[in-house]
């Protein structure tokens, strides 16, 4: 198990370890849309999962918004290429609720058909992995920054 | 494409034809045999040509041309066209005991008629 992947929920450290190994992605969150993060792969600094969990959230509220405009089903997946790096945001449903994954990964070491190969797998074991019956828990905006600097602290080791 | 894909499967032993863009690893077109998991042959076939260039590049001995991976229970066998980054992967995926070199051949021929 890498040392560099730290999970909120244990459940969900297992397939996400997997996954990093297999795709050889860079960074990896497994977050909620509303941006409560479960699991990272790759991030030093809590402040990158904060801005990269607050974006992914963004988009993930974005695209579905799009989606819903024009009266199609959420978006399944977002991806997006540069020159060095590319990035793949995917969101999927589980017995916890909603779950989006945002994995970014090197061209030069990964390609999206690996990244998109190993993420079904990911989505696969995360949907078996979730507790069943989880009440879904609303996010209260009140409840939000405690929440996320718990996440920090358990996935920082502070 | 698909002509060319068809010329790659008419031949004894092969179970399955794909174009696959060598960037992404993502398929671009394909006729496949039921049972073979297009997009993860075409992922690994991409990651491959990709470790396979640097190694190629590092050692100094060009661009791969044809690469063949025999496996025991089958075979992948690749041509890059064009440009082997950012092109097309010609590959086929065979039965082990098929003929390579007839297999070789289409797959050239269809590499060239991409260009």
């Amino acid at each position: 198990m890498s040392s560099q992947t730290r999970a909120v929920e244990s459940w969900t450290l297992q397939p996400l370890t997997d996954f990093v190994r297999e795709s050889s992605v860079r960074l990896v969150l497994v977050l909620t849309p509303a941006g409560q993060v479960l699991a990272q792969s790759g991030f030093a600094r809590a402040v990158d999962v904060m801005s990269a969990a607050a974006l992914a959230a963004a988009i993930v509220a974005t695209t579905g918004e799009l989606a819903r405009q024009l009266t199609q089903p959420p978006f399944a997946a977002l991806s997006h290429q540069g020159p060095k790096h590319g990035f793949f945001l995917a969101t999927f449903m589980t017995d916890r609720g909603t779950l989006a994954v945002l994995a970014v990964y090197d061209l030069d070491v990964s390609s999206l058909g690996l990244v998109q190969l190993f993420y079904e797998q990911l989505a696969a074991e995360l949907k078996a992995a979730s507790p069943k019956g989880a009440v879904q828990k609303q996010v209260l905006a009140a409840d939000f920054e405690r929440e996320l600097t718990d996440s920090l602290n358990t996935l920082f080791g502070r | 494409m698909s002509k060319a894909l068809d010329l790659i499967t008419r031949v004894r032993g092969v179970r399955g034809a794909m174009l696959v863009s060598a960037d992404d690893g993502l398929v671009v077109a394909e006729q496949l045999m039921e049972g073979i998991k297009g997009g993860a042959v075409a992922a690994l076939a991409a990651s491959l040509a990709g470790k396979l260039r640097r190694a190629m590049d590092a050692a100094g001995t060009g661009t791969s041309v044809f690469w063949h991976l025999q496996a025991e229970q089958g075979a992948l066998l690749v041509v890059p066209s064009g440009n082997a980054e950012g092109g097309i992967l010609v590959v086929a995926v065979a039965e082990p005991d098929v003929n390579i070199g007839l297999v070789r051949l289409e797959l050239l021929r269809a590499a060239e008629a991409l260009v």
